[in-house]
């Protein structure tokens, strides 16, 4: 049995994950804003095999909140053996371009907050000397696209920031897993067109907990994804300022 | 985008719209009050024809937590767009399986009491919304109603078997079924036409699950020959969840495989194969229940035009023969296909538009091709002049004239409907072309 907690945890893809672990019989503590949501999904987490299933209010945006949060976290599972950070907007790249106070926000809540949490987490799971810490990235963050890179620019923030962590923590036997999803049909893309790309959350949800039970660092979900953002960072950049990608 | 159900035809260009909790279902009905959008539930797409869908689409799917169990009484409480599948999986190995299955895992319980599913054991259990304990569902009138068949018994009978037309279910709480062992005991017997076939019905009448496999292309003297397929949940054995799905039906898979002389020689290998009569084998629930499941995307089968499912019902009082004659009336035209399936139902139940009655149902997939539109118009005809009906789910091209003449009940349901609120509110492509709007 795991003790896992799962930030961002009314997210499609935080959810599908959580049953996962909980058809396993972890423990788990789910955080976020919508606390009648979270409960709903804890009584379901229980009902298909969770050990426990706390809730825990949590604005990820209030930073000084992280530290009293994970202590807490901690207390209700006695011990965290993997943190799973799954919170996120899908910035509106024109808007931001429009208004930067969006964009700062957008960098906040998918960047700044991210690396606040994986901060107490990191300092804690050094401590004890184990653990795993899993961040939701995107592929967005493989290159700065004009159709969005601010969300882009964020997710290439916190992949930077694993990269380093993962480096401080290797020797302190914690690892360190960044999941770049591609395209997945969760109610945070409902406005796109979906094609043969598209992704279930239940398909990305088996592929992070996988991930995590071989302790790899960076992951493509689903794997095709790592040959296209292959290809779309070698397109040489006179071609790629002419793409409207 | 473009929208089509599990037969692939017909296809729409829907605004699909996913629901993944019950507060955003409300936003989302008050919102298209103001902006006079009709809407149409969807589930995972299973219904064959068009009834799921329509201009504004409000996906189910992923509304699918369970909420509360009993684990003494089975008693279920779970959101609506819970799977089959995912009730088997997490229930199996508690010891508890689905009261009434329908022939595939990949349906939600809103659609399944929307379509008021029936499976193999109807002839002794009946239908799926006859353990349905309530459920709660989101009316025209913007307001979310609790509902079993003492509270609120109109809408009750009106939105199990109705298609999704009274509003949109939220909850519902089901009665599971206790089994020691996830194994079923099948056994087959050879019937050379249909009347040997009824008898052996008959016969077998008390084998919990029940279904024949025949063959729709021959006629004379072995019209009818069919293999009956008895089944029973066996009294020992593990608890034990099947494994996924293996093959996929690639996206170009040229339908033109599928014709009259290669579904001829299945049939006849397949009739052939089995022998008279076996003993009982003992298999795991998924090939029983569920045998095309494990082939992905199966709809594709049928090439890019798509097909269309056939399935009616003849009443018992109107006798085997009106059975045979349409049989006779398939085999003439050459066009049914390899999966025909036939069962004999036990009475059926007092909702507005429920599909099952005493007597007996055929299903037959039909390649969407000339002529077969034409073909199915004529055995509506034959159905309708014995007293039978055709199954809303399988359908895609029924007439308005004749689904009346099927449902009479049809206008006690629509002064349901009335009642609360659902008309221009609700509706799919189907009820528009059934006059239900």
């Amino acid at each position: 049995m795991k003790r896992i907690l799962i930030i961002g945890a009314t997210s499609a893809i935080a959810e599908a994950t959580a049953r996962v672990f909980a058809a396993r019989g972890d423990a788990l503590v789910l955080a976020g804003r919508d606390t009648q949501q979270l409960s709903r999904i804890a009584d379901d987490l229980k009902i298909r095999g969770a050990a426990q299933a706390n809730t825990l209010e949590l604005d990820a945006n209030d930073f000084a909140k992280h530290e009293s949060a994970i202590q807490q976290a901690t207390d209700h599972l006695g011990g965290l053996d993997i943190a799973l950070i799954a919170h996120g907007t899908l910035s509106n790249q024109s808007d931001c371009e429009k208004d930067f106070s969006l964009a700062l926000k957008e960098l906040n809540s998918n960047a700044i907050s991210v690396m606040s949490l994986l901060t107490v987490l990191a300092n804690r799971m050094q401590a004890q000397k184990s653990g795993q810490l899993a961040v939701i990235g995107s592929v967005a963050g493989d290159r700065g696209r004009p159709s969005n890179y601010v969300y882009g620019t964020a997710k290439a923030a916190v992949a930077t920031f694993c990269e380093g962590l993962r480096a401080r923590l290797y020797s302190h036997n914690v690892n360190v897993l960044l999941i770049k999803p591609g395209f997945v049909d969760t109610p945070m893309t409902a406005a796109f067109k979906k094609g043969p790309l598209w992704a279930k959350p239940d398909l990305i949800a088996k592929l992070i907990v996988r991930a995590l039970d071989r302790r790899a660092a960076i992951i493509y979900t689903p794997s095709f994804w790592a040959l296209i953002m292959l290809i779309i960072r070698s397109i040489p950049r006179p071609i790629f300022v002419r793409l409207k990608l | 985008m473009n929208l089509h159900g599990w037969g692939r035809y017909p296809i729409v260009d829907a605004q699909v719209t996913q629901v993944q909790r019950e507060a955003s279902a409300l936003q989302l009905l008050e919102n298209a009050q103001s902006k006079q959008q009709v809407l149409t539930p969807r589930g995972l797409g299973r219904s064959y024809g068009d009834s799921s869908l329509g201009d504004h689409v409000i996906d189910f799917s992923l509304q699918n937590r369970l909420i509360n169990f009993n684990q003494e009484s089975g008693l279920l409480e779970c959101e609506a767009g819970t799977s089959l599948r995912d009730i088997l999986n997490v229930f199996i190995p508690k010891g508890w399986f689905l009261p009434v299955t329908p022939g595939t895992q990949f349906v939600t319980v809103g659609g399944a009491i929307a379509s008021d599913v029936h499976g193999k054991n109807h002839h002794l259990d009946g239908s799926f919304s006859q353990y349905i304990e309530s459920f709660r569902i989101l009316t025209g009138t913007n307001e979310v109603l609790e509902c079993s068949a003492d509270q609120r018994p109109d809408l009750f009978r009106a939105t199990c078997g109705g298609m999704g037309l009274t509003g949109l279910i939220l909850t519902a709480k089901l009665r599971l079924r206790p089994i020691k062992s996830s194994d079923i005991l099948c056994r087959s017997i050879r019937a050379e036409n249909l009347e040997q076939l009824i008898a052996l019905f008959d016969e077998h009448v008390d084998s919990p699950y029940s279904v024949a496999w025949i063959d729709c292309l021959k006629g004379g003297a072995h019209l009818g020959r069919s293999i009956l397929m008895l089944g029973e949940h066996a009294e020992d054995g593990p608890l034990q969840v099947a494994g996924d799905a293996g093959l996929t039906i690639p996206k170009l898979f040229p339908g033109e495989l599928l014709n009259h002389t290669t579904i001829s020689a299945f049939n006849t290998l397949y009739y052939h194969r089995s022998p008279k009569t076996m003993a009982a084998q003992r298999m795991s629930y998924r090939p029983y229940f569920y045998p095309l499941d494990s082939l992905n995307d199966w709809n594709r089968m049928y090439g890019r035009k798509g097909f269309v499912q056939y399935q009616f019902m003849i009443p018992k009082t109107s006798g085997a023969n009106s059975m045979r004659k349409i049989i006779e009336a398939i085999a003439a035209s050459g066009k049914g296909s390899f999966l025909a399936v036939l069962k004999t139902f036990g009475p059926g139940n007092n909702n507005d538009l429920s599909f099952p009655g005493e007597g007996w149902t055929l299903a037959l997939d039909f390649r969407f091709d000339d002529g077969v539109l034409e073909l199915l118009d004529r055995l509506d005809e034959m159905v309708l002049d014995v007293g039978g009906r055709v199954y809303l789910t399988k359908d895609a091209r029924l007439k308005a004239q004749s689904f009346r003449r099927a449902y009479p009940n049809w206008e006690k349901f629509e002064a349901t409907r009335a009642r609360y609120g659902a008309h221009g509110r609700f509706a799919s492509a189907q009820s528009l072309r059934l006059g239900l709007l």
